[in-house]
């Protein structure tokens, strides 16, 4: 069995040094940064992308690429966006970071197989990015038939990029669930363990459970564009709904593998923040439960005008008003929890208000899309765009800063400087608005998503959220630099540095190569304030 | 199973408490993993149900293509594999190294023969114009069903990824015996065997559910 | 109904043209006046409680609240009825939305890459233009030459796939004249957002008066057939016919007799070879352009047709 160092000078990041060392480092803390600077990276890809489409659509008109050009930024935005960003995002980088810590395990269940998901997840992304330089892609990250049977771009080469990154959802998954329930420290039961751990074992739960259904449809759709084997295809008797079918089964809970995490985040926010203990604790848990079962059955709300009879969209429409309630019973409890607090007003804590707030926005105008009869109006255009960013944006993304900021120290051993984490706040919380709120409004008045031109009608709003865009560029920029000063200059952080009471805040910062000098045992809870 | 793990009989990870601990969550792990291969053949068996619902004709007419009589033979074969799996598991449990290797042996010959005949069958298949999606020539083959690609197009991707697994499953039985051989498992540390193990298991139940839907009902 | 109206005015939607689109009206302004309630309570309450309870000092204890078993009914209840009711709402509007119209005029809709076709049943054919008559049922049966598109009218609020292979059916009873924008909400490749159709609806007379002209197009001369089946497929949507603008294709102004550097030899453009790319698009591309993307209208045009679209092209000066 290791021992870890009592000399308070070695930690994980300076136990072993050379780029070995942290290429076959099974080291679960270790993983987790690697994960984080590649995500990092294709973070800025997306976003490039991502600024690049809203400055083409600054004024009506071909303006800076042609429409073809465009079509292809936009795929390859929501793809890397999806696929190489949000949903491994909050799993990979903070669950693989500190899903062991907080539990008080020495590392997950299968630290090899960890390492493995990371190599198999960037040999996926590496793959995809190949074809930046040949044939690109132009189907829209949904890849619907028959369109991604008929384009001549490198619909393959993606898919099987997908699929591969697929495969190292799925390893990480599995590896959470085993940890989490094999590996909790002496005296820990299940409903011991933060809830950000809770977040992360019902995301596993789905990521092990859609993720082969995405597989196995990717693959038929290779198969129909090799074999032409025509499931999909009108022409050889194929249904190509039944692919938005099998899409959508897979896709939709992985809208829930983008945000659950994201929650279970914000639960552990304001709980430290507040100091004070989490107001119902089992509704959170159980919530998360119950949205990734409810998840699975949701999918055909994605269909409502693509010709499924009409008694589909009413069940599905059915099924989809019931998410809403343990949402909103999650945000009822973080409202609670803020109640009789002790607040106060650190960088981690603005970026989980901010949550909040634009969680707010997503989730009434979620409700409205699963209206059928309103639907049918704003389906397929700008309010739908507005709406998931707002979720995924709004929601996921501001939990990750907030989480980042929140376990920087813990990281790194380091603070950042908490003025400017405050003002990149501010700039992301003001540029985000002004950016999708607009969408809103054009989506109402009738604009269809992937317009690379639009009619004169819906150019001043579309100015507006271009410029929106500019401010979020720059907070993000902002950030980095936040980060990489933190790094390289900030002043040594203490072991806890927001009094916060869950296990990872016992040990030092930063943490030791097996976490825990000595194996922790638990008699409170993780929100004994 | 009956053998009492001790912490010290066998090293295990830091990580875990004992060897017994380790075990066990080795064991949820690969059962986790049969979910997935499970899920991700369900879309498959998916889509056939969905097609031979549209299309039924389409379906009769190729599954009278197909040998039953080679379907079978296979499914046999596959059954027999089961069972020198299970018993090479279980004398690897008991300490006889010897008898649980040659059990490893008859199961990748086993799959060997399962193998040779599925190429038979792809070969003739290939020969008489059989071919998947848009390569079958409806006239060539004197097929009445326009779209008879499509049958031969799940048939192909079916029994093909079940085959890679076959195979996948030959390699990693091979990487037993090997170890087997060396001495490596015990009663106190067999995980690896039983992983296999039921990794071997589940490929042949997906055979059996292959069989009777393409050869079969047709 | 007060608050009802006051919220349309500002909601931005498309002034509504049908009977169904004020009930969309009616049920989103609803949504929105509830929207705006709960946003309220929660980012209102939020704002509240971190003014109230900002810390103090280091030292400040905060009570122990776990649970509330009242409150969390209360807020787990109170959603789950109201979401009840905006479904149950919405499903109305949705079924009739669906439920299809008796006696209705119907028009055969064909989407494409990249122009909706109308087929009325008098032979009348139009591209990207669809008339109708005001306070009268219509009926589309949709369907799709290509990938996916989705036929969506902003101001009567509905909007309907059109899947290849497959019909489907929308209906609407327009209440006001005026041109209404239509818009393919499915993308579909290159010219997506350049799929954009006028809706028309005019007095029942002019309609009747339009439909008679258009169903006459065969006495027409032959290029002037031509520049009309030229039209109705949608041909200018990618070939310029006023000035020498490249577009997706090649123009065609001014080409008659010059020569063209495609794929495979040089050849002038002559009445074979604008016969054989109508018919067989990728025999020979012209350099410069891309294979796959022009359809080939194969089977789709009698031998008159394809001769006057010839002394169209020829005319083109």
């Amino acid at each position: 069995m290791g021992t870890a160092s009592t000399n308070p000078n070695v930690n994980y990041l300076t136990e072993f040094s050379g780029i070995k060392s942290w290429l076959f480092s099974l080291d679960h803390k270790r993983i987790g940064l690697m994960y984080m600077i590649a995500i990092l990276f294709f973070f800025l890809v997306g976003g490039i992308m991502a600024m690049l489409i809203r400055l083409e659509l600054f004024s009506p008109g071909p303006t800076l690429f042609s429409a073809d050009t465009y079509n292809q930024v936009l795929t390859y935005h929501g793809a890397i966006m999806v696929f190489m960003v949000i949903v491994p995002g909050i799993p990979a980088i903070l669950g693989n970071f500190f899903l062991p810590l907080q539990i008080g395990a020495a590392d997950v269940a299968f630290p090899r197989l960890n390492l493995a998901s990371w190599y198999v997840f960037m040999f996926g992304a590496i793959l995809a990015f190949t074809t930046l330089f040949t044939t690109k892609i132009d189907t829209g990250w949904t890849f619907y038939t028959p369109y991604s049977i008929k384009t001549g771009t490198a619909v393959i080469t993606i898919v099987l990029a997908a699929f591969i990154m697929g495969m190292s959802s799925i390893l990480t998954g599995l590896n959470f669930i085993v940890t989490t329930h094999k590996l909790r420290a002496p005296g820990m039961s299940m409903f011991d363990m933060p809830l950000f751990v809770w977040s992360l074992y019902s995301t596993a739960i789905i990521q092990v459970i859609a993720t082969p259904v995405l597989g196995i449809t990717l693959l038929l759709l290779v198969a129909e564009r090799v074999l032409g084997i025509g499931i999909f295809d009108p022409k050889l008797g194929g249904d190509p709904v039944l692919f938005q079918h099998f899409f959508w089964f897979y896709s939709h809970p992985a809208v829930y593998i983008m945000i659950l995490p994201a929650m279970g985040i914000i639960s552990e926010l304001i709980s430290a923040f507040s100091r004070k203990t989490i107001f119902g604790y089992k509704a959170i848990a159980f919530s998360s439960l119950g949205i990734a079962a409810v998840s699975f059955i949701v999918w055909g709300h994605h269909m409502f005008v693509s010709g499924q009879s009409e008694i589909a969209g009413v069940i599905f429409s059915f099924i989809t008003m019931l998410v809403g309630v343990p949402t909103a019973i999650k945000m009822f409890n973080w409202l609670a929890t803020l109640y009789k607090g002790s607040v106060s007003f650190e960088s981690p804590m603005l970026y989980a208000l901010g949550f909040l707030f634009l969680f707010a926005i997503g989730g009434v105008t979620g409700i409205m899309l699963a209206t059928l009869g309103v639907d049918v109006h704003f389906h397929d255009t700008y309010f739908v765009v507005a709406h998931f960013h707002y979720v995924m944006v709004g929601g996921t993304l501001m939990a990750i800063m907030g989480g980042f900021y929140y376990w920087f120290p813990k990281m790194f051993g380091k603070m950042y400087n908490e003025g400017l984490a405050r003002l990149t706040f501010v700039l992301i919380f003001i540029g985000f608005n002004v950016t999708f709120f607009p969408q809103f409004i054009l989506g109402a008045m009738g604009m269809p998503r992937r317009y690379f031109d639009y009619i004169p009608a819906y150019e001043s709003l579309n100015k507006i959220s271009t410029i929106g865009s500019w401010m979020i560029a720059a907070g993000f920029f902002l950030a980095l630099y936040v980060i990489i000063r933190g790094i390289i200059s900030g002043p040594k952080a203490p072991a806890n540095p927001w009094g916060a009471k869950t296990l990872e805040w016992q040990t030092s910062s930063p943490p030791p190569h097996f976490n825990f000098d000595k194996k922790p045992t638990v008699t409170g809870g993780p929100y004994d304030y | 199973m009956t053998t009492n793990h001790s912490a010290t009989a066998h090293h295990h990870s830091h990580h875990f408490d004992s060897a017994q601990h380790e075990y066990e969550s080795d064991k949820e792990g690969i059962w986790l993993f049969m979910v997935t291969e499970i899920l991700m053949f369900g879309g498959l068996f998916v889509a056939y149900a969905i097609f031979h619902q549209i299309y039924p004709e389409m379906f009769a007419e190729g599954a009278k293509q197909l040998s039953w009589k080679m379907g079978f033979f296979n499914t046999l074969v596959l059954i027999a594999s089961s069972l020198t799996m299970a018993l090479g598991i279980y004398y690897n449990q008991i300490n006889k190294s010897n008898k649980a290797f040659w059990n490893l042996i008859a199961t990748l010959v086993l799959a060997g023969i399962f193998l040779v005949v599925k190429y038979f069958e792809y070969a003739s298949k290939f020969e008489t114009g059989f071919l998947p999606g848009k390569f079958l020539n409806p006239e060539t083959v004197g097929a009445t069903s326009q779209n008879l690609g499509m049958y031969f197009g799940l048939y192909f991707c079916m029994t093909g990824l079940h085959g890679l697994h076959v195979v996948i499953g030959m390699i990693l039985i091979s990487w037993l015996a090997y170890r087997t051989k060396r001495g490596d498992f015990n009663a106190n540390y067999y995980t690896p065997v039983e992983g296999v193990g039921i990794f071997w298991h589940i490929v042949d139940l997906i055979w059996i559910f292959l069989f009777p839907l393409l050869y079969l009902v047709g | 109904m007060f608050w009802l109206n006051l919220v349309q005015a500002q909601s931005f939607m498309p002034t509504p043209a049908t009977d169904i689109a004020q009930r969309v009206d009616n049920l989103y302004s609803f949504l929105l006046i509830s929207s705006l309630i709960a946003c309220i309570i929660l980012i209102g309450g939020m704002i509240y409680f971190v003014v109230k309870y900002k810390r103090k000092s280091e030292n400040d204890k905060t009570p122990r609240i776990t649970h509330n078993n009242f409150l969390e009914f209360l807020w787990s209840f109170i959603p789950l009825v109201l979401f009840l009711i905006m479904f149950a709402w919405g499903w109305s509007v949705y079924h009739d939305m669906r439920k299809m119209p008796e006696n209705a005029l119907e028009i055969h809709i064909f989407g494409k890459q990249w122009a909706w076709e109308a087929q009325y049943k008098s032979g009348a054919a139009t591209s990207n233009l669809v008339m109708v008559p005001i306070d009268t049922d219509v009926k589309l049966i949709m369907t799709s030459k290509d990938v996916l598109h989705s036929f969506y009218v902003p101001s009567f609020r509905i909007k309907q796939d059109t899947v290849p292979g497959r019909y489907s059916t929308l209906w609407f009873n327009s209440n006001k004249l005026g041109e209404f924008h239509i818009f393919c909400t499915e993308y579909c490749g290159t010219q997506h957002s350049g799929m954009i159709g006028t809706l028309k609806v005019v007095t029942q007379q002019e309609f009747d008066a339009w439909l008679e002209e258009e169903s006459k197009v065969s006495t027409l001369p032959l290029a002037e057939r031509g520049a009309k089946i030229f039209q109705v497929k949608a041909c200018a949507s990618c070939h310029s016919v006023a000035d020498a603008n490249v577009k997706v294709g090649p123009a065609l102004w001014n080409q008659w007799g010059q020569q063209r550097n495609t794929s495979s030899g040089d050849i002038a453009l002559n009445e074979e070879y604008t016969r054989e790319s109508i018919l067989n698009p990728n025999a020979r591309v012209v350099k410069g352009y891309n294979p796959n993307i022009m359809p080939s209208f194969q089977g789709q045009l009698s031998e008159v047709e394809l001769t006057a679209l010839i002394e169209y092209i020829k005319g083109l000066k």
